[in-house]
């Protein structure tokens, strides 16, 4: 029945709409006989859809002595206060997984830290032989000996900053530099690093 | 309750197998129940530097295999007779070795020491890893060195990921001790300094062993330094490390050698 794929359509949208609602059917709209509302009352039922009473129906069905036949019911007029959402109600903002990574300790060599989906954040130093790669930028508050690639899903706004620049290998969004290409006078300084047009710039922090 | 120790590096020739017995017998010799374990299946080496590579009947291999029993393995020092040793096989490799076996053989001598000082192999593979794997804490012995500092960085990260410890959860106490360390290079700067080491390995510093002849004399000889020159500059420097073990607080110093006025004038005679 259509009207009852657009009453769950609306069940869907405000699931506690009906809940635990008395609901009085108005069925001078229709024209049911005794199995077709016997079949609508079950539909409804299945809902869990309480209905307490009927109107405008049919004369010949009205007060059947059935188990469970809604009372008829005459006058009644359309409960006010009850609107029916339109707009499905935003969403509870669902826990959405933080974009960023905190490690607070040292990354030792050999080890290798991979987060595509956002910033890293290491309280501690990145040790010779270590990698830190992340889709976002990469900050580390020690000392980077090891290589830090940020942006590596392609993101020339990623940046990495260190407390002391002393890093193997730099790379931000496919673009990288090697310790031999990096000005001396940076080393064992606060450093940032981003992206130029198409090459790396470092400049010290402080 | 026993202590498992490892002893390790990463890199080869810094001085774990003669920190192992050092440490040991400064251990055994303050009256504490040690056992040195050698896990160099193939290449062992701490029973020459014990000096015990001619009583070695049974080694670790036949007892993880069940061909003998622990008491048939364990050769009791003749020099402290709270140390004993468990030697490697030589001529088996380290594929012989089983996680459950070493676990057993661990358990069991839990019940008989204070200490359990585990000889691992250099390296990072198998040998390596079962030597660290029941571990209670680590000694890390590294000399201040680049190479032998990064492979220590590197052995510290598989101390903290590859261990029971972690894999508990449980944090891994960790020790550095600096090995052949060279005062008069230091003093040059061409070594790294001790402050460098630490900040880039961040674990607390256990001793710091000046590099010395006397050291290797010990080994040729076959007995650890802290028993054949207790008086020396490393040995003096393993004895505070072994009380640093046993949780002494104790200042860190460099030792250096006590020489007499003629030791003065004749120091510098051509080896």
């Amino acid at each position: 029945m259509d009207w009852l794929a657009r009453l769950d359509e609306q069940i869907e949208r405000a699931p506690g709409f009906f809940h635990k609602r008395p609901v009085v059917l108005d069925l001078s709209v229709t024209q049911l006989n005794e199995p077709g509302i016997r079949a609508l009352l079950s539909e409804l039922q299945a809902r869990d859809i309480r209905i307490i009473g009927m109107e405008g129906a049919d004369p010949s069905v009205q007060n059947l002595d059935v188990p469970g036949w809604p009372p008829m019911l005459n006058g009644g007029r359309a409960a006010s206060g009850i609107e029916v959402p339109d707009e499905p109600p935003p969403a509870p903002p669902e826990p959405e997984e933080p974009a960023c990574l905190l490690i607070s300790e040292p990354i030792r060599s050999g080890q290798s830290i991979v987060f595509p989906k956002g910033d890293v954040t290491i309280v501690g130093s990145v040790g010779s032989g270590a990698e830190v790669m992340a889709g976002g930028s990469i900050h580390i508050y020690g000392a980077l000996r090891g290589r830090a690639i940020a942006g590596m899903l392609g993101n020339p706004n990623a940046r990495i900053f260190c407390r002391r620049m002393d890093a193997e290998l730099l790379a931000i969004d496919g673009l990288y530099r090697t310790a031999e290409d990096m000005d001396p006078a940076l080393r064992g300084r606060p450093v940032q690093a981003w992206l130029d047009r198409d090459s790396i710039v470092m400049a010290p922090l402080d | 309750m026993a202590k498992i120790l490892v002893v390790t590096s990463g890199k080869g020739g810094v001085g774990k197998t003669t920190s192992t017995a050092s440490l040991g017998a400064a251990l055994a010799q303050s009256g504490q129940r040690v056992v040195v374990v050698d896990f160099d299946v193939g290449l062992r080496n701490l029973d020459l530097v014990m000096g015990a590579e001619r009583r070695v009947v049974f080694d670790l291999i036949n007892v993880v295999q069940g061909d003998a029993k622990l008491a048939q393995a364990l050769i009791r020092d003749k020099r402290v007779d709270t140390l004993s040793l468990l030697p490697a096989s030589q001529t088996r490799d380290k594929d012989a070795l089983t996680e459950e076996g070493v676990a057993k053989v661990l358990a069991e001598l839990r019940e008989k020491f204070d200490w359990i000082i585990c000889d691992s192999p250099a390296g990072i593979e198998k040998g390596a890893t079962l030597a660290m794997y029941n571990a209670d804490a680590a000694v890390v012995v590294t000399n201040p060195e680049v190479s032998s500092v990064r492979d220590s960085d590197r052995i510290i990260g598989l101390l903290d990921s590859k261990t029971k410890r972690a894999e508990k959860g449980e944090r891994m106490e960790k020790h550095l001790l600096l090995t052949r360390y060279d005062t008069a290079r230091a003093a040059r700067g061409e070594m790294l300094k001790t402050d460098d080491v630490l900040e880039i390995l961040s674990i607390p510093l256990l001793g710091i062993i000046p590099e010395s002849e006397e050291v290797l004399r010990a080994s040729n000889i076959g007995a650890p330094i802290t028993l054949s020159n207790p008086a020396s500059a490393a040995g003096r420097a393993y004895f505070d490390a072994a009380k640093r073990l046993r949780g002494e607080d104790i200042p860190m110093t460099v030792p250096v050698e006590r020489r007499g006025l003629m030791g003065k004038l004749f120091g510098r005679r051509v080896a």
